[in-house]
């Protein structure tokens, strides 16, 4: 009976760890594939580097003999297959737990906990409740998300359909993904648009459909010296926030108070039944028009301008 | 068939990948028993027995005694083959596996960012320590590529992270028995008042999330909206009155109509307005036909009310009792005037 397939995927594992240099196909075949047929052989030991490889397993293709190039074998470094040490406090073990508990996703939040269990692995005490400090949660709803952030990990392009602001329908994408970013609580993928020819920024949520990987992984390199964050800034459309001016009547309007950028009382106001203070504050725009409604006529909009036009607009629907 | 050998290579694959964390678990620790292993793989214990088999039959190419693996097998398994839990799981021969894998390139992103998200979330000694995890990790992650995922907590980010925190030191209270001092914030007065409670728990009602507590202010139950709560102090005195388990407020935050001052009032709210529904209790929300909706809710403060009418205008009207539309009218036109 041949050996179970997990018998044979570690025992060549560790011939091609242990080692010192590479070994010639024949020699493996000889060793571990002793029954095979040539084309039978051919076909498992691919697909069983492959399987290795997807654990991260790094087998290397090199030659045997530095004199004869051409001939070649395989081998696993051991500096790149193991976890390099790590020496961590009992207090710094017990942050990774808390990390470990920030992902709301489930493909990282289980990436996480295999991280965690390799460095348990390495000796490394990690005491999930030891240290009490309330986590950040890191939440990805977008369905695009996954596939953009293994293709990042992996360097493979992907295509997807994509609509932009204000457009009538989606275009289809190509990308070679560098990068996965977050800010103002959105995911963005930043990478190099195919079709354009340049660096692109893409919201996720605006993605229709499912993204595709195109080709193999490790198909690019990222630039180096590329900073993500600085592309997506730069190119994402404005995070959303708004500089206002408000009128705020005297000892009201507290929720604009607390968050102004600066307050310069008994200014000249809209009426005389009370004094009136001004208040400058930047916050995200998503809302503004709300909460500045619902202060009634405690508060007044002075800019920015378009916002003060919506206001106008939606009180005098219900005024007249 | 096709899908019987996709389910057994998937096995294989994991199997592996919980021996070469298994194996070097092991070196590094004594006496670990077959049921601690199994709770590190999260596994079964029945599991880390048929993997440690496979190990058995593993080893270095020759096949010699000396050449393969060891395991004590006897020590973990009965004689009709099922585990004992609390068998010691001893390995011997493995030293080249002493070393777990290295994180992959997800796994070590996804840490990373977690750990970069409570870094720019905490502050003083905690920031201090999740700084230094960070150097370290990344150091030993170096090739796997994490420079490439930025996160910037958002103010929501920030914010939930503070109540959280917040969550926690009123549970301690309620714990303790002691009184807590608050600072809060009541939208319909629009301004930040100070009073003393005793706290009875954490409880949560749509997305938000409240403290239910004797308000010795109001000398009255009352709930804080966590993120109105500008500051809590926990206080050194003892709560004075019989402690309670917080309000289940699965049936709505205002269920008592009968309270004096309060009325049911009708809204019909447009499909730009049905987001209030998730936001704010409502007794009954009837949906119509072209996406708006007629709701009912309990109204204790009149001035709740107006705001909430303001805050949806024009999407929201009201359907009974007429006088809401009458004062409704009035505030919309009393604050246009000031824009002219």
């Amino acid at each position: 009976m041949p050996a179970p397939k997990s018998e044979r995927l570690l025992n060549l594992l560790i011939m091609l760890l242990v080692q010192r240099r590479p070994i010639a196909k024949d020699r493996i075949r000889e060793l571990l594939y002793p029954d095979s047929r040539p084309d039978a052989f051919e076909k498992m030991f691919e697909r069983d580097k492959d399987e290795l490889r997807s654990l991260g397993v790094p087998v290397e293709v090199a030659s045997i003999d530095p004199l004869f190039e051409d001939e070649i074998g395989y081998r696993i470094p051991p500096e790149a297959f193991a976890l390099p040490d790590i020496e961590l406090t009992s207090e710094e073990a017990a942050v990774v737990g808390i990390a470990s508990r920030v992902w709301q996703h489930a493909t990282m939040a289980q990436a996480t906990t295999d991280a965690v269990r390799k460095l348990t692995a390495a000796g490394i005490d990690v005491d999930l409740d030891a240290l009490e400090i309330a986590q950040p949660l890191l939440t990805a709803d977008e369905p695009a998300f996954e596939t953009c952030w293994v293709a990042v990990c992996e360097r493979t392009a992907i295509e997807f359909d994509y609509k932009r602001p204000g457009a009538d329908s989606a275009l289809t994408r190509h990308v070679e993904p560098w990068g996965v970013v977050r800010y103002s609580g959105r995911w963005y993928v930043v990478g190099h648009d195919a079709d354009r020819g340049a660096e692109r920024v893409f919201r996720l949520s605006r993605v229709q459909g499912v993204v595709r990987t195109v080709g193999q992984p490790g198909a690019y390199d990222v630039p180096p010296d590329t900073d993500v964050r600085e592309i997506a800034r730069r190119l994402a459309p404005p995070s959303g926030t708004e500089r206002a001016v408000l009128l705020v009547r005297h000892g009201t309007g507290h929720v604009f108070r607390r968050s102004a950028d600066r307050i310069e009382t008994g200014v000249l106001g809209p009426d005389h039944l009370s004094a009136w203070d001004r208040v400058e504050l930047t916050r995200p725009a998503v809302g503004l028009v709300d909460d500045v409604l619902a202060q009634g006529s405690d508060v007044v909009l002075l800019e920015p301008a378009a916002l003060r036009q919506r206001i106008i607009a939606r009180l005098e629907q219900v005024a007249r | 068939m096709s899908t019987t050998r996709a389910a057994s290579g998937a096995g294989a694959r994991d199997q592996v990948a919980r021996l070469l964390t298994l194996v070097p678990f092991l070196h590094h620790r004594d006496g670990v028993r077959l049921e601690e292993a199994a709770s590190l793989l999260g596994t079964s214990s029945e599991q880390v027995l048929r993997d440690l088999k496979v190990l058995f039959m593993c080893g270095l190419p020759g096949g010699l005694p000396g050449d393969l693996i060891d395991v004590d097998l006897d020590a973990i398994e009965t004689e009709e083959g099922s585990p004992v839990t609390e068998g010691v799981i001893r390995v011997e021969n493995a030293d080249y596996l002493a070393r777990p894998l290295r994180l992959s390139a997800t796994e070590a992103s996804a840490v990373i960012v977690a750990l970069r998200m409570l870094r720019d979330t905490s502050s003083g000694d905690t920031r201090t320590l999740v700084k230094q995890v960070l150097t370290k990790l990344e150091n030993a992650a170096a090739t796997a590529g994490a420079a490439h995922f930025d996160v910037t907590p958002s103010d929501r980010d920030a914010a939930q992270v503070v109540q959280a925190d917040l969550t926690r030191v009123l549970n301690d209270a309620v714990a303790a028995g002691r009184q807590v001092r608050l600072a809060y914030f009541v939208p319909s007065r629009g301004e930040e008042t100070e009073r003393v409670v005793d706290p009875r728990g954490v409880v949560t009602h749509g997305v938000f999330a409240y403290l239910d507590a004797w308000c010795h202010g109001a000398d009255a139950e009352r709930l804080f909206r966590l993120d109105r709560i500008a500051k809590a102090e926990v206080l050194d005195s003892s709560i004075t009155t019989t402690p309670r388990a917080p309000r289940d407020l699965s049936d709505g935050l205002f269920a008592d109509a009968d309270q004096p001052g309060s009325a049911v009032v009708t809204l019909h709210l447009a499909a730009e307005a049905r987001w209030a529904t998730e936001y704010y209790p409502m007794r009954d929300v009837r949906p119509q036909a072209d996406g708006s909706a007629e709701v009912d809710l309990v109204v204790v403060d009149q001035r709740w009310l107006l705001r909430l009418l303001m805050r949806l205008a024009p999407h929201a009207r009201v359907i009974a009792p007429q006088e809401f539309t009458e004062s409704f009218t009035a505030t919309a036109q009393e604050t246009l005037s000031l824009y002219r």
